[in-house]
């Protein structure tokens, strides 16, 4: 059963009335101990982050992404800070601005479940004529099989379920390897050279180079949640 | 279940592996593996296979023979050459003894901690090998090689048969998702040269040793023979394995600085100066046979003398023109393509290192040919060559104190050892320059 945790110290009553209309279980958590406590054995299957302060919202978020990197982090923020959260991407899914309208938030909650219960965590990704089998570790590109190293399965997994995403090195780095490989950064650029050889001349530009910021899957999106 | 290990069981059971290869390499660099069923696996996996280690060159220790090779699953790989239905893939192993304790005598383990070094102090290494071999007719070679041409560099399509094995061998280790960069047909006949995208040190040292064989499997399927041997015919050029080489701070190139008029770093310059004060020292090392030392001799664009130039083959170290920040890079011209990997890149990011930390000066750049001088031009000037022989070459490193520590006690012992060995082997020999030379003569 999906259990969401909402980080916060009082949680807002319009917060409280959006979750009940989307028919989400929660439960509150004003610290990380108590977040960890109260968590599921499955862990939780995503968390809305507000914080007492934003600080200790980001905070909450950093330490959740060590846990677990697939938790999706909806991060509510206030407005006078919403522009901090361009150089920190990486550590939430969504965010909502604060103080925020009741019918955007339900949808970027609905959003959140959908992707957190199956939507983003499908068995089978298709992209394309690229196909991943996420249950079985397979990749085939108009069938035919990829065979790849983990740490490139990994990669590609992690750009097929974000398409149209624009990913910086370091943020691969962090969310795909964690950080203790000898290569660094630049391992990501390695990488992503072998998983283009693989996908075969036809297929390699489906992996984009953005120059001096790192590498897009697929198309931008037509609405893209990061513009709003 | 780690993820690593759980990708590599579910993807041997969809995709109907039959054998696994667990690989590993020998001090010398002679790749060894051992097969593995499907149904062995996962205790592979989780507790590593245990060998006698005796019989490995480097490994031996009567009182501890018995070793684990534990498989690395994040080089779990399906070999694109056998058979599509039976398919068969391999790791590379890390050794340890049955404790689980690193084993010092497992060159990979050498690059570890050369590497763990190089991370303690903020830095990630990256290496790009050219790597020179040569086609021979006999694939069972005992006699004279016999070329397979007389093409030389760049040719189109000369090279005929040896071309094709060098392209269908290309496009394997694409499929194994190795990069190339170019791959041509050297100056020399039937020599040919496959240039490898750069990746972390520890990456590239497993892929020499998958391309090694890669070329060999593909020339042997042709009926020829596929040698890195760095000397392998008088006359002509020996086979080199050129390396370029980087140092990252995250994603930072730290051996550039766009002050300087090279682009160079002060990082950069003391790396270079790390190299030219221990290139005499790690000689034995990225040069390791008799034979090594045939291919450094003056002319045949080897490279012999201890200097750094930009664009010029007659220093060891080379700048090449860096087009970007990112492409700034140090080449080291010195290791041939017979040396092993591992030990390799150890010893060149220790001396690297040891310049920085040591704050070396660099000399001042070469901008001669160096070939032109003379024995006192090049005393003059302070350059000294590297070591001529393999001889010479164990007396220098024997005295290194900074070659002890990078390769560790245990190999540095036995590698001298069994270098001091094989020159007495080769001193004892008769040449066939001695038959043709003093037979009719004396």
């Amino acid at each position: 059963m999906a259990q969401v945790v909402v980080f916060a110290e009082s949680v807002p009553t319009e917060v409280v009335d959006a979750l009940s209309s989307v028919g989400v279980n929660w439960k509150a958590a004003a610290s990380l101990e108590t977040s960890d406590r109260l968590a599921p054995e499955a862990g939780w299957t995503a968390a809305i982050v507000i914080g007492p302060d934003f600080e200790s919202a980001i905070e909450y978020c950093r330490a959740m992404r060590e846990r677990d990197r697939q938790t999706p982090l909806l991060l509510v923020v206030p407005t006078e800070k919403a522009a901090s959260l361009e150089v920190m991407r990486d550590v939430y899914d969504d965010f909502v601005i604060s103080p925020m309208r009741a019918y955007e938030f339900e949808a970027r909650v609905k959003q959140m479940m959908w992707r957190a219960t199956g939507g983003s965590r499908p068995e089978l990704v298709e992209y394309g004529t690229l196909v991943l089998n996420l249950a079985t570790y397979q990749a085939a590109v108009a069938d035919r099989p990829l065979d790849m190293t983990y740490m490139e399965y990994e990669l590609l997994k992690h750009f097929a379920t974000n398409p149209g995403r624009t990913f910086s090195r370091e943020e691969l780095l962090r969310q795909v390897w964690g950080y203790e490989y000898y290569g660094g950064a630049r391992t990501v650029d390695v990488h992503v050279r072998r998983l283009r050889a693989k996908l075969g001349e036809e297929h390699a530009q489906l992996i984009q180079t953005v120059r001096s910021v790192g590498y897009i899957f697929g198309r931008p999106r037509w609405h893209s949640s990061d513009e709003s | 279940m780690e993820r690593p290990q759980d990708y590599v069981l579910r993807t041997v059971e969809e995709r109907g592996v039959r054998f696994i290869q667990l690989w590993f390499t020998d001090v010398l660099g002679t790749s060894k593996a051992f097969s593995i069923t499907a149904a062995e696996l996962e205790n592979a996996l989780e507790e590593g296979m245990s060998f006698d280690g005796s019989a490995i060159e480097g490994f031996s220790r009567i009182q501890e023979s018995d070793m684990l090779a534990k498989p690395d699953p994040e080089t779990f790989q399906i070999l694109p050459w056998k058979e599509v239905d039976k398919p068969v893939a391999r790791m590379f192993c890390d050794i340890t003894r049955l404790d689980g304790t690193p084993f010092e005598g497992d060159p990979r383990y050498v690059l570890r901690r050369a590497l763990q070094r190089a991370q303690d102090s903020g830095y990630s290494f990256f290496a790009a090998p050219e790597v020179e071999f040569f086609y021979f007719a006999d694939n069972q070679p005992t006699g004279a090689p016999q070329t397979l041409d007389q093409g030389s560099y760049f040719d189109l399509e000369v090279s005929g048969k040896g071309g094709a094995i060098r392209k269908r061998t290309v496009l394997a280790l694409e499929d194994m998702g190795i990069p190339v960069e170019y791959n041509q047909h050297e100056d020399s006949p039937s020599q040919h040269e496959i240039d490898l995208r750069h990746t972390d040190a520890l990456t590239m040292a497993d892929t020499l040793m998958t391309m090694r064989l890669v070329v060999k499997e593909f020339a042997n399927e042709a009926g020829v023979h596929a040698t890195f041997m760095p000397k392998p015919l008088s006359g002509v050029q020996g086979s080199g394995m050129h390396t370029h080489f980087s140092l990252y701070r995250g994603e930072t190139n730290a051996f550039y600085d766009a002050n300087d008029p090279n682009g160079l770093s002060t990082v950069a310059k003391q790396f270079i100066a790390g190299i030219l004060r221990h290139a005499r020292e790690m000689s034995a090392v990225t040069n390791q046979w008799v034979n090594s030392y045939k291919r450094l001799v003056v002319g045949y664009e080897a490279p012999i003398y201890v200097a750094w130039a930009r664009n010029n083959g007659s220093a060891i170290v080379n700048v090449p023109h860096a087009k970007s920040a990112e492409s700034t890079r140090i080449e080291y011209r010195a290791p041939d393509p017979a040396t092993n990997p591992y030990l390799a890149f150890a010893a060149i990011l220790s001396a690297g290192l040891d310049g920085i930390e040591q704050g070396y000066e660099i000399s001042a750049e070469t901008t001669e040919n160096l070939y032109d001088f003379t024995t006192q031009d090049l005393l003059a000037k302070g350059i000294t060559t590297l070591p001529g022989s393999l001889a010479t070459a164990i007396d220098e490193i024997e005295n290194s104190k900074l070659m002890s520590e990078v390769l560790g006690e245990h190999v540095f012992e036995w590698f001298i050892r069994n270098k001091r060995a094989e020159w007495r082997a080769y001193e004892a020999e008769v040449s066939q320059f001695e038959i043709n030379r003093y037979l009719p003569r004396l």
